[in-house]
């Protein structure tokens, strides 16, 4: 729109202004996050507004980790160079409202407008490259300091009203800072006053904090209204289109990324400042805004995913750790005939605060299982998150099970499907995101499921499923994507590699169980002809060797079927899984595959719609160009948008591969470790065996 | 029977018997035999082809001047070695059985040898000429083939089947044939499954090495965590290699030790069948010549009856000779399976003892796998 003419200092492609907003929101969310969790810890008597606001526990948001959150923006600032502009930016900021709040008490009152502000005012900051020359660098942590405080205090005072919030965050700033700092903060309070007209930056700054404030308190103060269960906000919002939901994106983000903390902060900020410069402008209006303008809607997010090297990532995901136990027993058949299913108990033993208990039990048939994946996948696979897929329909299985009483396969197929269930479940949980989501937890411990859909009637799912999976095939033959990013090219590349010799592992693994099984049963026939040799045997000491001899191989031959079926279940079961894992992380592939098509796709919209703008201005015909124009901001929103999606997805997908790999090292690590316990044991038993008939063989007469 | 004459015949000490080497020939497989002079301290080395053993058994089964030699239980000789052409795997185990497993026809040597060895100690057969010429000459002596027997196999199968059945007029014989034709046939079965057994551990074997090679195939030093992963893979490949050893070594303890004791066991069953149906025969020939003497006309019975004596006598020194040579098979049966057994329980301990021993190695190495 026209505002483009007003933009700040750093110059930057105009077309980002639902991102500005969403981006504020972003923030916002972060701060909330910030502010609830730390809160606890500095001023207990502040935790009350928090827990009022939420229905659910506050537990929830720590045992989150997001409570990573507190300490790492502080640590970033000073890693990241571009980082640390922005707390120098940061650091005017808050001072500068500071000197504000002090000198003039109507900017209480602009400060909601300055929510509404951003709808209208088309800016663009990237993030980085918004460097204030107004402050020192020594003031930096300081400012941060000033910052954090700032935001921990805010919402309580946010909760008892505007007015008394603005003072009282100033007072919080007078009180909290050392004498040095305020001799610092005098100066910086002075210095945007007097500079205002002179130099942007600072007065630029001016109000910011108090925007991000009342954000956070509209949004504590909205959020209840829109959302009951605060973890539900966190977990779903990144399924809910960006368009509808307020904060939907941002909270996401907040909430299971804390890599991108850093740069929420330093958006919140720089993008406050964009504000700023209306802010004059728009004190005359400050006093029709309404508090609850930031609940408007919001675009999706604006922030440029974090270039986090993949150490960062990598030490990130080893900071999680969960103590959640997820045990699937007791299979049973529930009714008759054609119409019976399998039911499970599904146990959990936690001490996660998230969870109502510490332990809790539900029965779940199969379907229930299909259902949660088809929920998750539904709601999470479009953000490139590795969702783990449950165990298949096996008609012919469960035909046996349902048909059969006794039948030892049967109770193979049992058995198979519940460790396969319990893998499946305990995959999901061990996803730091999946574990957050509403429906998960609801699997986990509620009494009653509605009956899961569409999973019953496998022939007519499963013709779908084939359906779209062949024309997902169709379309990924179709996009060419020329592959920019070196990690993503080599890893799709070693990731089919993988899933071709995992394929190559298992059919071996088959084989040796197979032969394990011609073992055992060779072992029992040749017992049985042993001991037929050892009952026609004369010389008694001999025959009784013998049928002790046929003893051992009897029990030998249990080794043997033990063996195999470890075999069967520590290799092979762990390679079918993975295999259909490796195919979930193609499918994450995929999914960024199709962001970056959108995403080229509105670029070449874009492109077309520009070309007709210039048509239009060489025709001259004025009255076609505004709509042109509105046009090509859309579009210009919708490229950065989708492109933003794309650099969110590929964030997150990077992430999960990484998660997913060092997961996968550690499973495999595992399940050697139990076969090896297992090989150990036969091999005891067998010298047990062999120990006690060695006596047998010395009696021979 | 011809006493100390004869007991200078065998001038190598029958202990000290051994096949050291064998060397392959297209076809022909040539043994190194062995032996320690008796009352010096030199050996004899001989190089003797399969057709040489041909010969010395049945030089051993025409010897002349022997009484009872029907009686006798014949140290069986293993069938013809063929050696391994492509498709004759699975008639060669067939023919063979145990003996065609094992590497290097070590199995088939070893059966040889305790052929010679027992040949060498049999009380009656040891002073045969054959066996002495056969362990010392250094000449082939078997250039002229022994022409076939009356214990030829072939004949003996159509016989078989009308005379295997007659009625023994000695319960001890009797009982002896019934056990006999028990035990021969369990025994053969017992070693089929066996080698079923062995085939399939070394089955497993194969499969466990071929799973560990492409173990190694997942190698991948991209980054940290595919490199933790590659290191699990390779460690993986490891312990499977150790389970294949494992299943080699246990393989090969059933081989060397049991198998080789099942195999035989059965064929000596054999062996004391054949004396068996010898004797069943002599003891059918002895009836019909009974019969022909009651119905011959007086002026041929004298002459008959003279014969029926003869051929009374051979059979009761046929018989006599029998049983002293069951019961000398049976103890040393008992014996040959007794040490087999322990032989075999033992190398089983020690194999599941080292493998214990190094899965537990694995499993240290494991748990401290990149824990650090």
């Amino acid at each position: 729109m026209a505002a483009s003419s007003e933009r700040s200092p750093p110059p930057f492609p105009d077309s980002e202004e639902p991102e500005l907003l969403e981006d504020s929101d972003d923030g916002a969310d972060a701060f909330t996050g910030t502010s609830i969790s730390e809160m606890d810890s500095l001023s207990p008597d502040t935790t009350g507004p928090p827990k009022d606001i939420f229905n659910e526990p506050p537990e929830d948001i720590f045992s989150d980790p997001l409570s990573d959150i507190n300490s790492e923006p502080q640590k970033n600032v000073k890693i990241q160079s571009p980082g640390s502009d922005e707390a120098v930016d940061l650091l005017s900021d808050p001072l500068d409202d500071e000197a504000d709040v002090i000198s003039s008490p109507e900017v209480q009152n602009p400060v909601p407008d300055l929510l509404k502000e951003p709808v209208e005012t088309p800016k663009s900051v990237v993030i980085g490259k918004a460097p204030s020359d107004v402050s020192s660098k020594p003031v930096l942590k300081n400012a941060i300091g000033v910052r954090h405080q700032d935001i921990f205090e805010d919402p309580p005072t946010g909760s008892k009203g505007s007015a008394a919030k603005k003072s009282g965050s100033a007072e919080l700033f007078e009180d909290e800072d050392d004498d040095d700092d305020e001799e610092e903060e005098e100066d910086l309070f002075k210095e945007p006053l007097k500079g205002m007209t002179k130099k942007p930056q600072p007065s630029v700054a001016s109000g910011p904090p108090i925007n991000v404030f009342t954000e956070v308190k509209s949004e504590v103060k909205v959020k209840p209204h829109v959302k009951d269960d605060p973890t539900d906000l966190f977990a779903e919002e990144a399924v809910t289109a960006p368009a509808t939901k307020p904060s939907s994106s941002g909270s996401s983000r907040t909430n299971g990324v804390h890599s991108e903390e850093q740069d929420i902060f330093s958006e919140a900020t720089v993008e406050l400042s964009l504000d700023s410069p209306l802010n004059d402008r728009k004190k005359k209006d400050a006093l029709k805004a309404s508090v609850s303008a930031p609940a408007a809607p919001v675009a999706s997010s604006s922030s440029k995913p974090p270039s986090k090297t993949l150490e960062e990532l990598e030490e990130e995901e080893s900071e999680d750790k969960f103590d959640l136990n997820i045990s699937v027993t007791n299979p049973e058949k529930v009714g008759d005939g054609m119409n019976a299913y399998m039911a499970y108990k599904v146990s959990t033993q936690t001490s996660l605060t998230m969870f109502r208990s510490k332990t809790f039990t539900v029965r779940r048939r199969f379907s229930d299982f299909l259902g949660l994946y088809e929920k998750l996948s539904e709601k999470h696979s479009q953000n490139g998150y590795i969702i783990p897929p449950p165990p298949e329909k096996s008609i012919l299985g469960m035909t046996k099970v349902k048909v059969g009483k006794e039948d030892p396969s049967s109770a193979e197929f049992v058995e198979r499907r519940r460790a396969a269930l319990e893998r499946y479940l305990q995959r999901i949980v061990s996803h730091p995101s999946l574990l957050q989501d509403p429906d998960v937890r609801e699997f986990l411990e509620k009494e009653e499921l509605p009956r899961a859909v569409g999973t019953q009637a496998l022939s007519g799912a499963g013709f779908l499923k084939m359906l779209n999976k062949a024309t997902d095939a169709v379309s990924k033959m179709t996009i060419k994507m020329n592959e920019q990013d070196v990690w993503f090219d080599e890893k799709i590349q070693d990731v089919e590699n993988e899933e071709q010799q995992l394929r190559k592992l298992h059919v071996m693994v088959e084989s040796l169980v197979n032969h394990r099984k011609e073992l055992s049963g060779n072992t029992a026939v040749f017992a049985k002809s042993v001991a037929m040799l050892g009952s026609s045997e004369d010389n008694t000491a001999l025959s009784r060797a013998l049928s002790q001899l046929a003893e051992v191989e009897d029990r030998i031959e249990q080794l043997h079927q033990d063996q195999a079926a470890n075999d069967f279940f520590t290799f092979s079961e762990l390679l079918a899984d993975y295999i259909r894992l490796l195919g979930a992380v193609r499918g994450c592939f995929d999914q960024r595959m199709k962001a970056w098509q959108r995403w080229q796709d509105a670029e070449n919209m874009l492109q077309k719609k520009r070309e007709a703008e210039a048509k239009l201005l060489w025709a001259n015909k004025p009255d076609k160009l505004q709509q042109a124009k509105d046009e090509i901001s859309e579009w210009e929103a919708k490229v950065t948008q989708f492109e933003r999606e794309f650099e969110r997805i590929s964030a997150t997908v990077q992430k999960d591969v990484i998660r997913f790999d060092k997961e996968k090292a550690r499973d495999f690590k595992r399940q050697i470790i139990k076969y090896l316990e297992s090989l150990l044991h036969s091999e005891q038993q067998l010298i047990k065996y062999w120990e006690a008939f060695l006596p047998e063989a010395k009696a021979i007469a | 029977m011809e006493g100390s004459s004869a007991e200078s015949a065998l001038s190598v000490s029958a202990d000290s018997i051994r096949i050291t080497d064998l060397t392959q020939d297209g076809d022909v497989l040539t043994f190194a035999i062995t032996s320690q002079k008796l009352n010096s301290s030199a050996g004899v080395c001989v190089f003797r082809a399969y057709e040489d053993f041909e010969w010395l058994q049945q030089s051993l089964f025409s010897q002349e001047n022997v009484p009872g030699l029907q009686g006798i239980i014949f140290p069986p000789l293993p069938p013809k070695a063929l050696p391994l052409q492509s498709n004759m795997q699975t008639k060669a185990l067939k023919q063979l059985g145990f003996l065609a497993l094992g590497q290097d026809w070590q199995g088939y040597c070893k059966a040889l040898e305790f052929y010679l060895q027992q040949v060498a100690t049999h009380p009656t057969l040891c002073k045969c000429k054959a066996l002495d010429s056969f362990l010392i000459n250094s000449e082939s002596p078997g250039k002229q083939r022994g022409r076939k027997g009356i214990f030829n196999r072939l004949s003996q199968a159509v016989e078989e089947m009308r005379k295997e059945s007659h009625k023994d007029v000695d319960n001890f014989f009797q009982n002896e044939r019934n056990k006999n034709t028990n035990i021969a046939a369990l025994s053969k079965v017992a070693t089929e499954k066996l080698i079923d057994v062995v085939m399939t551990e070394q089955k497993l074997a194969l499969a466990c090495g071929h799973f560990s090679t492409s173990l190694h195939l997942c190698v991948n030093q991209d980054d940290a965590a595919a490199v933790a992963f590659s290191k699990v893979c390779l460690k993986l490949s490891d312990i499977i290699e150790a389970v294949k050893q494992n299943f080699e070594k246990v393989a090969s303890n059933n081989l060397t030790t049991l198998g080789l004791g099942l195999d035989l066991e059965s064929r000596y069953q054999e062996a004391e069948k054949e004396m068996l149906f010898r004797r069943t025969c002599k003891l059918i020939e002895l009836e019909t010549v009974k019969k022909s003497t009651e119905k011959a006309k007086a002026n041929k019975r004298e002459v008959m009856e003279e014969f029926q004596k003869a051929v009374e006598k051979e059979f009761s020194l046929i018989s006599s000779v029998a049983k002293e040579e069951i019961e000398r098979f049976h103890s040393s049966r008992v014996n040959v399976l007794k040490n087999v057994l322990i032989g075999w329980c033992e190398q089983q301990l020690n194999t599941a003892k080292e493998c214990a021993e190094l899965y537990s190695q694995h499993l240290e190495a494991c748990r401290n796998m990149y824990s650090e």
